[in-house]
């Protein structure tokens, strides 16, 4: 959801490429059997007890305050067509 | 050359859950609040806000999961599934792709006391629901409420396994009732707990091959699944009737129109949704022993239970059908027969004067002050003949409103069957010296007197004499009197 | 001396010892800010002197009614403005959310809160913590206190230009790839990135959130330490936060003797200032004295860490990113009447280049038909490099580093030069992907501007890390040193 000028696309590429280029380098290493790091600490099943806390009137309030345009409790768009 | 074509049907079912809080922040999931007003910095997306894992989702999507004979993963992870869409304040949803929670499960369909079909579910999976858009059409705008962002959910696919429409139906009833009976959900269509999109193609009978799939969308009831799904069938058949090719294409039930709209192609529903593994929440790794406990908690489920209580209480498919339809109805079905161990009667009364009173009050079992031990006693009053059938649903509607023992209505009442012959004997003779005008006409031949006769009896007892007994005493009365 | 001019512990202990007051440390530190802030421009927002006052008033007189409270209670500092605070501006230097004001506390911002500190204001940085030198900010760029003709470094260079310029005693910044540290090393000043997951990101916008932590830059590391017992701990409202923390200070003054540090070959060969370089080699010299055991070690993984980096963080900026969409908060493009265009113009017009660059990387890399070539490999090669560190530390309890290849560059010098700009953080880059801590402490100067030794450690081991950077820092000698700032700057 971008719109890039000529301009624009043109340095990207370059310096999207450049790191593309870089990333050859990973042909070198045997991959294959090798583990992903999604997280470095390995942990697991961290979990939160099942309580419900409502947020206080005033975050409500502020939160709709920041909204580029609202009204009625609700955040507005243009329309939708589907 | 004849058209005979097979259904092809697979469904994605979205399940939200009976929590307390959202799955990612402790927002209270419930239906039908003021705009944006269960909503926190996480379900709105706000920078820095992270997720947080609630523990009572896996609980109860593992509870769905063992319920459909899945095999539970012992590693599984959140992923982002990344799209622009006002309704998702992320910009991705968090959701599981690649290594769901479950898979390889079943549901069995079951009909007129046989087992019908077995629907095999691909994967079951854990994701995060988004929040709800409004449309002002006149006004140019629409109009985004939070509150649902958040609020947990199961996906559930199933394999393209479903043939007919009606099957597609009792998929999601028997879907549905599963659910209920582990208690995960409240599987409502109408409010959205429950949804359901359709993948359908038509082949030509007798083959493997898979035709070309039709996703439908926005079928919001049972009743619309059903509809839309038929509609569907004769909208392909008709194009393949006429040597054409059905779209590719995504298409929405209109209830309306009663018809599914196309709403747009499936190359341009080719999006990429860049899944990537979700950094902020670690991975779900169960033991053997975690995901034992979860299912040794499990109640017996609908399909089982259908066939025990039809094979141990030689009750019907039918009556087994509504007995089970709800966990709370077979339960008191069969609290009831620990106490008045008679299946007929049992059921008999609860598929019919129950079941009659709960559907006028619109309540179910579950919620009424009624219960199985006043039910057996209701029971055995009517079969000791304390009780006359008349006498019995009176007591039964009593005992429904009050919530009172059916023995203390009867003895508060002093509605005891009159069955003592010389208390009856005196009553008849009372009733033919004080009407001798009906006994006059019995004499004369019209033998229907007797009715008004009897009922003059029941009027002078307050229907409380042993029906049974009382026309036996009168005919006698009378035959005597004829001599 | 000024009382701007003092360590927070320093500022800290005469407030215990009752020879000032918060609102007298305040004073002069807004003073200092009139006098160099003009020049430096370290602050995105300032907070009104009035409403700063009454909060130094408010830590006098719980001091005075003998409230126990944190050790830096009543000590002036600022946030680097990727930091939620309620209520004040939060901008992350960038046109998308030029006036946001959000309507929570971030996990540090509460801490800090807690412990009586004195919020000044929000620190510039490169726009969403994208850049190196803070001239990415979408407001202005910051100037380095050293030399005014230069770069602080970045993204949190207002954070380190801030406490080098005594404009305020402490800052935090953020550091997903060195952003914390290289600052740090180009201002004079100590910056810490904490073990992953030892300080809560709950309120920090994320960039990379699998590399992104908070860290403290102070003027020592008695300093960095106390802010580091403040901030670090468990957190339920981030699931990747560590359980338990240490008590830093407690380690400082301890014995480093018998310390094995490694220094890694790879990261002293090609890139690396003659200069530079020497300047670090004589402070691995003064671990030596201290009696540490100081051996060249090898990180063969090293080349890999360049590419890994940037598949990663790009993958998750582009995802991370992805909400600022003008719907809920932020900017909006007031053309486009669809939804598509609004979405396109606001995102378009409300990034600046490098945000839009690294998005449109990451969105290509994340691609069904790329995934696996690029996002998934960089995932493995990420545990080669991981190991490489594990084996080492294995033998070393520290690896000390460059933090960077040079000092504090020119303003406009080398900002569209790609090359330099992602080969110039390469040091500091390893530290993000393995999750270690690292910190950058100054061990020097070349040409009157400072160079940073970096010190990396095993995961959680920050006290040890402390306890040999605060033995180092009285050995180098170098503490202490004030840039002068002047109108005329350069060198």
């Amino acid at each position: 959801m971008l719109d890039l000028t000529e301009e624009e696309k043109t340095l990207y590429r370059e310096q999207i490429d450049l790191i593309l280029e870089y990333s050859r380098l990973f042909e070198e290493l045997e991959l294959e059997d090798v583990e992903p790091t999604i997280n470095v600490w390995q942990l697991k099943n961290v979990l939160r007890e099942d309580r419900a806390v409502s947020s206080d009137s005033a975050f409500l309030h502020n939160v709709l305050q920041e909204a580029p345009d609202q009204e009625e409790g609700y955040f507005l768009v243009p329309l939708i067509i589907d | 050359m004849s058209f005979e074509y097979e259904v092809v049907i697979g469904l994605e079912t979205h399940v939200e859950l009976l929590t307390e809080s959202k799955i990612f922040c402790a927002c209270p999931n419930r239906f039908g609040e003021a705009p944006n007003t269960n909503v926190c910095p996480v379900c709105l997306g706000l920078p820095g806000s992270l997720p947080i894992f609630n523990e009572n989702v896996l609980k109860l999507a593992l509870e769905a999961a063992l319920a459909l004979n899945c095999t539970i993963a012992h590693y599984s992870k959140f992923d982002r599934k990344n799209y622009f869409y006002p309704d998702l304040p992320k910009a991705y949803q968090i959701s599981q792709h690649d290594r769901p929670l479950a898979r390889d499960g079943y549901l069995e369909l079951v009909k007129d006391g046989k087992l019908i079909r077995k629907v095999r579910i691909e994967r079951l999976h854990l994701e995060e629901d988004a929040g709800k858009l409004m449309h002002d059409e006149a006004g140019e705008r629409s109009y985004v409420d939070y509150n649902r962002s958040g609020v947990p959910l199961i996906e559930i696919v199933t394999a393209p396994d479903i043939h007919s429409p009606e099957e597609a139906h009792l998929f999601l009833e028997s879907l549905r009732k599963t659910l209920l009976y582990t208690g995960v959900s409240d599987c409502k269509m109408e409010e959205g707990s429950l949804r359901c999109d359709a993948n359908i193609s038509l082949r030509p009978a007798g083959t493997k091959s898979l035709g070309r799939k039709v996703e439908i969308k926005n079928m919001n009831s049972f009743r619309a699944v059903q509809r839309g799904l038929e509609y569907e069938v004769g909208r392909q058949k008709e194009i393949l009737k006429a040597g054409g090719t059905v779209a590719l294409e995504t298409r929405r039930w209109s209830e309306e129109d009663g018809a599914t709209i196309e709403m747009r192609s499936k190359e341009e529903d080719e999006h990429d949704y860049l899944f990537f593994p979700e950094p902020d929440l670690p991975p779900l790794i169960l033991s053997e022993e975690f995901i034992g406990a979860v299912k040794s908690k499990l109640p017996e489920l609908p399909v089982d239970r259908y066939f025990r209580l039809m094979e141990e209480q030689g009750i019907s498919p039918y009556q087994a059908e509504i007995i089970t339809s709800s966990r709370e109805m077979a339960d008191f079905f069969e609290e009831t027969l620990k106490i008045f161990p008679q299946p007929q009667t049992v059921s008999n009364w609860l598929l019919g004067d129950v079941s009659g009173l709960l559907n006028s009050m619109g309540k179910e079992i579950d919620e009424v002050a009624f219960t199985p031990q006043h039910f057996a006693a209701l029971l055995e009053l009517l079969a000791a003949g304390t009780l006359s059938g008349r006498l019995a649903k009176d007591v039964l509607e009593e005992s429904f409103q009050s919530g009172r023992h059916p023995k203390e209505i009867v003895q508060k009442k002093g509605l005891v069957q009159i069955s003592d012959e010389q208390e009856l004997l005196r009553i008849v003779d009372e009733v033919i010296e004080d009407t001798p005008n009906a006994v006059n006409d019995y004499f004369a031949g019209n033998k229907k007197a007797v009715g008004f006769l009897m009922g003059q009896v029941m009027k002078r007892t307050k229907g409380q004499a042993n029906p049974q007994l009382a026309t036996k005493l009168l005919q006698k009365k009378l035959k005597q009197l004829e001599k | 001396m000024k009382l701007y001019e003092m360590t927070a512990c320093e500022a800290a202990a005469a407030l215990r010892k009752k020879e000032v007051t918060s609102q007298e440390l305040t004073e002069s530190v807004l003073e200092r800010i009139s006098g160099v802030e003009g020049i430096i421009k370290g602050f995105i927002t300032i907070l009104e002197s009035e409403k700063i006052l009454q909060e130094a008033k408010k830590i006098d007189k719980l001091l005075a009614e003998g409230k126990k409270l944190s050790p830096l209670a009543g000590i002036p500092m600022a946030l680097k403005d990727n930091i939620c605070t309620q209520g004040i501006p939060t901008t992350y230097a960038s046109k998308m959310l030029e006036n946001y004001r959000p309507s929570y506390d971030a996990h540090v911002t509460e801490k800090l809160k807690e412990a009586g500190t004195v919020l000044m204001g929000k620190a510039n940085m490169d726009e969403f913590a994208m850049g190196s030198s803070t001239e990415r900010s979408f407001f202005h760029p910051t100037r380095n206190p050293w030399d005014i003709s230069r770069v602080p470094g970045g993204s949190s260079g207002g954070s380190a230009a801030l406490v080098a310029a005594d404009e305020i005693f402490f800052s935090l910044g953020s550091d997903t790839g060195g952003s914390v540290r290289q600052p740090a090393s180009m201002c004079g000043v100590v910056g810490l990135k904490p073990t992953y997951g030892l300080v809560s990101r709950y309120g920090l916008a994320a960039l990379a959130p699998s590399l992104d932590q908070v860290g403290p830059l102070s003027k020592d590391v008695r300093d960095c330490a106390m802010v580091l017992d403040i901030i670090a701990g468990h957190d339920p409202r981030d699931s990747t936060s560590a359980k338990s923390k240490d008590n830093y200070v407690d380690y400082l003054g301890r014995e480093v003797k018998g310390f094995k540090i490694g220094f890694p070959k790879e990261f002293f060969g090609e890139g690396l200032e003659e200069p530079v370089k020497k300047v670090i080699m004589e402070a691995l010299a003064k671990s030596e004295q201290l009696g540490a055991e100081v051996d060249e070690i090898s990180l063969p993984k090293t080349p890999y860490v360049l590419p890994c980096y940037h598949l990663v963080v790009s993958a998750e900026i582009s995802s991370a990113l992805a909400r600022y969409d003008g719907v809920r908060y932020g900017f909006r493009a007031r053309e486009g009447d669809t939804l598509s265009e609004l979405y396109r113009q606001t995102r378009s017009r409300g990034f600046g280049s490098e945000v839009k660059k690294r998005i449109i990387l990451g969105t290509h890399v994340l691609r069904t038909e790329h995934y696996d070539d690029y996002y998934w490999k960089a995932l493995k090669v990420r545990t080669l490099i991981k190991q490489d560190f594990e084996k080492v530390f294995r033998d070393y309890d520290l690896i000390a580093t460059p933090t960077s290849p040079t000092t504090a560059f020119k303003l406009g010098a080398k900002n569209d030069d790609p090359q330099t700009v992602h080969s110039r953080d390469n040091y500091t880059r390893a530290a993000n992907l393995t999750g270690i801590p690292a910190i950058s402490i100054p061990c020097g100067f070349v040409e009157g501007l400072p160079v940073g030794l970096q010190i990396m450690g095993r995961p959680f081991e920050e006290g040890r890390m402390l306890q040999f950077c605060y033995a180092l820092e009285d050995m180098l000698g170098v503490k202490g040193y004030k840039p002068e700032i002047s109108v005329e700057g350069g060198h």
